[in-house]
């Protein structure tokens, strides 16, 4: 089994338009969307969820205040600021290290499941898709990517795929390293602007650090040649192969709009690109 | 006052509304909150000074102490402790320096060091002071790096937060305790999807907040209607313009070349102030 994850470093470089792009020619892969933060694939690929998963992401105390006897041993040991004078938890702020508890002279303290999010192994028109929600200002981003993962594995292994598709957060931190570590190969979506370039080699130096081969593709081409012409350059110097050039077009947005991939909306240039490119990643893969 | 932008989905315009909105006030403090792809100075190109080192603590084990009992693994929640028979093995990148290890064990063998893992910059540009954090390479937490940044923060003057994207962790250490949060979208389904999340963490942290719309007519209404059935203030549209993305594809803030924008961000400013302090 391969897996593919599609990153950019910097946001709104195309990402998922081209991970749904891709699904309408992968005919035998898993889809997997691990920008849980922000997840948008399942607006073009609408999954019928089969399967509901509630993740805890990590512990969190809860004081009894009751039994608490204000020594305020939890407020000065938390590393976290998450304890205030009045020895009332901040939610937000709790990492769920157990220290407080720890220290609490009186079990005044528990540290108990937090509901983080849920995971979801859904089906759709292109394939079957493991994807998830993180509930409002939830933390442990990097540990709901692992479980999706782990979901897209159980649903290749079920429905006999050979391929696992990824759609990858932007940065270079942990929800991006738990989304490339292990994987076959990178796509690195950039476009033309310096702050892309500039990311582009930072996500690059990620992909290197956890020696994990990289391949790009520069999006919206076309609105400044010149720039192109630096990452063909940068591209060339670190021996990485451009996939796919793609010129800017409107449809991406219209077939946006219309809650379908490129593919299934257009059968302009801008998809024989697109098909080009999936031909030279399936070759590399 | 201090004026976080966020936005949920990358791309949308964060830091452009930051540089833009910095350079058209008479002073601010500019902070580059997006220590994983710090964008800012592309665009602002200050004249850097000082870097100092952001280093975190993470767990050293004196051997000749430790008889490998394995607690302070047990302790950990992280798994950034293993005990295997006469070896400790740490994971650094995977402490959150909470130092319950060290609380645990029964024998004192276990001392803090320093691992860095970023740096954060300072510089000026006119009457922009500016500072911004640099997560190093291959690490994976943002949030110590954040928390060291915005020690830097001088609330007496206009500070200026650029926010990472996305909703977790680091957006939230970014935005809370600010005064107000603007947040960026554009008019497409997935700039409206993520928007919606943006304003879930805002209203949870309780922060006054506004939209502005980027990309103006490249897309639908949606967000508009969004806007207008929520009662959320649509505070500037920037219309989706071939020039405005050429100027940002080249690393220029547009009020320099389009000064019209200059008062549309220092209007935009006396209305958030104005809302702000009454």
């Amino acid at each position: 089994m391969k897996q593919l994850t599609v990153i950019s470093g910097k946001g709104g470089t195309g990402k998922t338009s081209i991970t749904a792009a891709f699904a309408s020619f992968a005919k035998n892969a898993v889809l997997a969307d691990c920008d849980v933060d922000a997840a948008d694939l399942h607006l073009i690929l609408k999954p019928e969820i089969k399967k509901t998963i509630v993740f805890h992401g990590s512990k969190i105390a809860r004081i009894d205040k009751d039994t608490c006897t204000d020594c305020k041993k939890c407020y000065d040991s938390c590393r976290f600021d998450a304890i205030d004078k009045d020895i009332n938890l901040i939610q937000g702020a709790c990492e769920g290290c157990g220290v407080c508890a720890y220290v609490c002279p009186v079990e005044a303290i528990t540290m108990v499941d937090r509901d983080s999010g849920f995971a979801y192994l859904s089906e759709t028109r292109l394939g079957p898709m493991a994807h998830a929600v993180l509930n409002t200002a939830e933390e442990a981003s990097g540990k709901l990517v692992t479980l999706v993962r782990n979901n897209a594995k159980q649903l290749a292994e079920e429905n006999e795929k050979d391929l696992i598709l990824i759609d990858g957060p932007p940065g270079i931190g942990c929800p991006v390293i738990a989304s490339i570590t292990g994987v076959d190969l990178v796509l690195i979506v950039t476009e033309p602007t310096l702050s892309a370039i500039h990311d582009l080699e930072r996500i690059q130096g990620v992909a290197h650090h956890f020696n994990i081969p990289s391949t790009v593709c520069i999006n919206k081409y076309s609105i400044n040649p010149e720039n192109t012409k630096i990452i063909e350059k940068y591209c060339k110097t670190n021996n990485i192969l451009i996939v796919g050039k793609l010129p800017y077009d409107n449809v991406m947005t219209k077939a946006m709009i219309q809650e379908q991939s490129v593919i299934e909306f257009s059968d302009g240039e801008l998809s024989h690109k697109i098909h080009e490119m999936w031909n030279r990643i399936q070759e590399v893969l | 006052m201090i004026i976080a932008v966020a936005s949920g989905k990358g791309g949308t315009g964060k830091t452009t509304i930051a540089i833009n909105l910095a350079l058209s006030l008479d002073t601010a403090q500019l902070i580059d909150c997006d220590v994983e792809e710090p964008n800012v100075n592309i665009f602002l190109k200050a004249m850097m000074d000082t870097r100092e080192n952001v280093a975190v603590d993470t767990p050293a084990i004196d051997v000749k102490k430790c008889d490998y009992c394995g607690k302070c693994a047990d302790f950990c929640m992280y798994h950034a402790l293993a005990v295997v028979p006469k070896k400790v093995l740490v994971f650094p990148e995977l402490c959150h320096s909470c130092e319950g290890c060290a609380l645990v064990c029964p024998r004192d063998a276990i001392s803090w060091k320093k691992r860095a893992i970023g740096t954060i910059d300072h510089g000026t540009c006119g009457a922009v002071d500016f500072y911004q954090g640099v997560l190093n390479i291959g690490e994976a937490m943002a949030v110590p790096l954040l928390r060291s940044l915005k020690k830097k923060i001088d609330a007496t003057t206009h500070v200026i937060l650029d926010a990472p994207p996305g909703t977790s962790c680091p957006v939230i250490e970014t935005i809370r305790g600010s005064d107000y949060c603007l947040l960026v979208t554009e008019p497409t389904p997935f700039g409206l999807h993520d928007l919606k999340i943006a304003v879930d963490v805002v209203r949870h942290l309780s922060i006054p907040f506004g939209v502005i719309i980027n990309r103006d007519g490249s897309g639908d209404n949606r967000v508009e209607c969004y806007c207008q059935h929520e009662k959320i203030p649509v505070l500037m549209k920037i219309p989706h313009s071939e020039k405005i993305a050429y100027l940002y594809s080249k690393g220029i803030p547009f009020v320099n070349e389009l000064p019209e924008w200059r008062i549309r961000f220092q209007n935009l400013f006396q209305r958030l102030q104005n809302e702000v302090t009454p």
